[in-house]
């Protein structure tokens, strides 16, 4: 199954199935297209406040689909600075575009060092190889 | 929607399948002191001996008393259509619809019960009810504490005292700062606003009786950034301004007024509807309407990810039974009723109240403590303590109404009388007779 699951290079992960990259000052956050499939079609994203300060692995958000409710952890701590507000009208750009378009969270205020705590891509590829 | 209990045969072969040979092995893990010991019953009745004893319980009750008691709970009169229609079999069962499959009937009745509690409070959305008006009312205050991530709750004195005790007991390990005040007077309210208040709660008509403008309140609480919660009387929003009308967030309330009898601990109806952008912080089951593959329409439970069923831990509340069989009563009665109907019921029971206040004030050292408008119910400060009065009252087979001494200590001789449509004239006579002669 993970074969078909796309893996960008670049990108950290954390085990939870979120991704992280940076640009400029902020650190995008999303889910990984393995997380899409899993959760079906979402139909929900309750995203947090700007100004939030969240801690790495904290609750970020959850995301609703037709058939589950999940918790989203932020890879990085630091201040949630935009939300992707798309997503209250189009929630479905999450399994169209989940690298892309259907981004959750920038943060703000992280800690570089962080990133030593989360998976490059050849280490989450080599997480959903495992769960087969 | 069916619901067939398992048949000794059934169960026979689950037993077998677990490889247990009684029930009671699935129960041994519990400590032995735990498990209930003898049940030590009675030995069994006959069927005639079974009727004898439970009409004799029966007739201990006070039910030929002329009831003019309210305080939330009201004696209105309920066609017999209702009872006739909820008994059908297709109806008359505890078990909710999970399976749209098998429930498209007591999904729609849910769906057109959540309209009608839309229509009535002039909100977005309604859900498919709670266990009664004092837990609705719990569940509305969770709701601004969810939603505004916040821990203070202004609940106006006036709102009533029964709920107010609930929502203490609900709270009491949730370290909420609850804030019991009156806050009839805006400016008052003012004073209390801060940016720790999550909502604020009012109640129309108030437990007193009196309708509330809470346009003035709604305003203050939102400027401080909290949600606004009415509790009211369902069958008033007929003929009182909505509480869409008002600028509330959240209405909740007890649907008992429409078509369900009164009885002791219930069942009764909690109704609740808010804001859409409250829609997924609102707790219970909501029925929604959609299409089939096919084009054709049909209904189902909607926004389930929210429901401790599936989120566990994370639920939107632990909450999640509905009072399905009262809400049918009520969109049952509502119907019946009709919307012209409804008018005129509330607008009968005001009729008849404000009869009951000309008599009632007509007596002397007997006054009103309010200047209204009111609804169907008011309260009179009497020259005694309203506790004997009404005691007295009873012996003359007249319910007076509510000592209102039990829950507001200062307001002793205050009484809190209910006229609704089912008062005559001449048993509002017979209350101020009674009454005077007690005095």
């Amino acid at each position: 199954m993970s074969e078909a699951m796309q893996v960008p290079e670049g990108l950290y992960y954390t085990k939870e199935h979120e991704w992280v990259r940076v640009e400029g000052d902020l650190a995008v956050v999303g889910l990984t297209h393995f997380a899409q499939d899993q959760l079906g079609d979402i139909t929900y994203v309750d995203l947090p406040e700007v100004g939030a300060a969240l801690e790495q692995m904290g609750e970020m958000c959850v995301v609703e689909s037709v058939k589950a409710a999940a918790d989203v952890y932020s890879p990085l701590g630091g201040v949630v600075a935009e939300v992707n507000a798309a997503l209250d009208d189009a929630p479905e750009l999450i399994n169209k575009d989940c690298y892309g378009k259907g981004w959750l969270v920038k943060l703000g205020e992280f800690d570089r060092a962080e990133f030593d705590n989360l998976l490059d891509s050849a280490a989450y590829r080599k997480l959903l190889s495992e769960r087969e | 929607m069916r619901f067939t209990p398992h048949t000794p045969d059934d169960r026979a072969a689950m037993l077998s399948a677990l490889g247990l040979q009684a029930v009671a092995e699935l129960f041994k893990e519990i400590p032995a002191n735990l498990r209930s010991q003898a049940w030590d019953l009675p030995p069994g009745m006959s069927e005639p001996e079974v009727c004898h004893y439970l009409a004799k319980l029966a007739g201990m009750n006070a039910h030929q008393l002329v009831c003019f008691l309210g305080g939330g709970f009201y004696d209105h009169h309920i066609p017999a259509a209702v009872d006739a229609l909820i008994s059908r079999g297709e109806f008359y069962t505890a078990y909710t619809p999970y399976q749209a499959e098998m429930s498209q009937g007591t999904l729609q009745s849910m769906f057109e019960y959540q309209t009608a509690i839309c229509r009535l409070t002039g909100l977005d959305a309604a859900n498919a009810s709670l266990y009664d008006g004092g837990t609705a009312l719990y569940e509305a205050s969770m709701m601004a504490v969810r939603k505004t991530k916040r821990k203070k709750l202004i609940v106006c004195t006036s709102v009533s005292p029964i709920y107010r005790i609930m929502l203490k007991s609900y709270t009491v390990n949730l370290h909420l700062d609850l804030v019991e005040a009156d806050v009839a007077d805006p400016a008052a309210l003012e004073t209390l606003l801060d940016q720790e208040t999550a909502g604020l709660v009012l109640q129309n008509p108030d437990f007193f009786g009196v309708l509330k403008d809470c346009a003035p309140h709604f305003e203050a609480i939102h400027r401080a950034g909290g949600l606004g919660i009415i509790s009211c009387n369902p069958l008033a929003l007929a003929v009182a301004r909505t509480p869409a009308e008002m600028g509330a967030d959240i209405a909740v309330g007890e649907g008992q007024p429409l078509g369900l009898p009164l009885s002791f601990g219930g069942p009764y109806l909690g109704f609740m509807a808010a804001t859409e952008a409250l829609l997924r912080t609102m707790p219970g089951r909501i029925v929604g309407r959609t299409s089939d593959a096919k084009g054709r329409v049909g209904y189902c439970l909607t926004l389930q990810t929210r429901e401790q069923h599936i989120r566990r831990e994370k639920a939107t509340s632990n909450i999640c039974s509905n009072e399905a069989l009262c809400a049918l009563a009520a969109v049952i009665f509502l119907g019946l009723m009709g919307k012209q109907g409804l008018v005129e019921l509330a607008e009968l029971n005001m009729t008849q109240a404000a009869y009951a206040r000309e008599r009632l004030t007509a007596i002397p050292r007997v006054e009103l403590v309010d200047e209204g408008p009111w609804f169907n119910e008011f309260r009179v400060r009497l020259p005694i303590d309203a506790r004997v009065a009404v005691s007295q009252m009873i012996d003359k087979g007249i319910a007076a109404g509510f000592p209102l001494g039990r829950y507001y200590p200062d307001q002793a001789n205050n009484l809190l009388v209910a006229v609704t449509e089912k008062r005559s004239k001449e048993e509002i006579g017979y209350l101020a007779e009674g009454l005077e002669a007690v005095l």
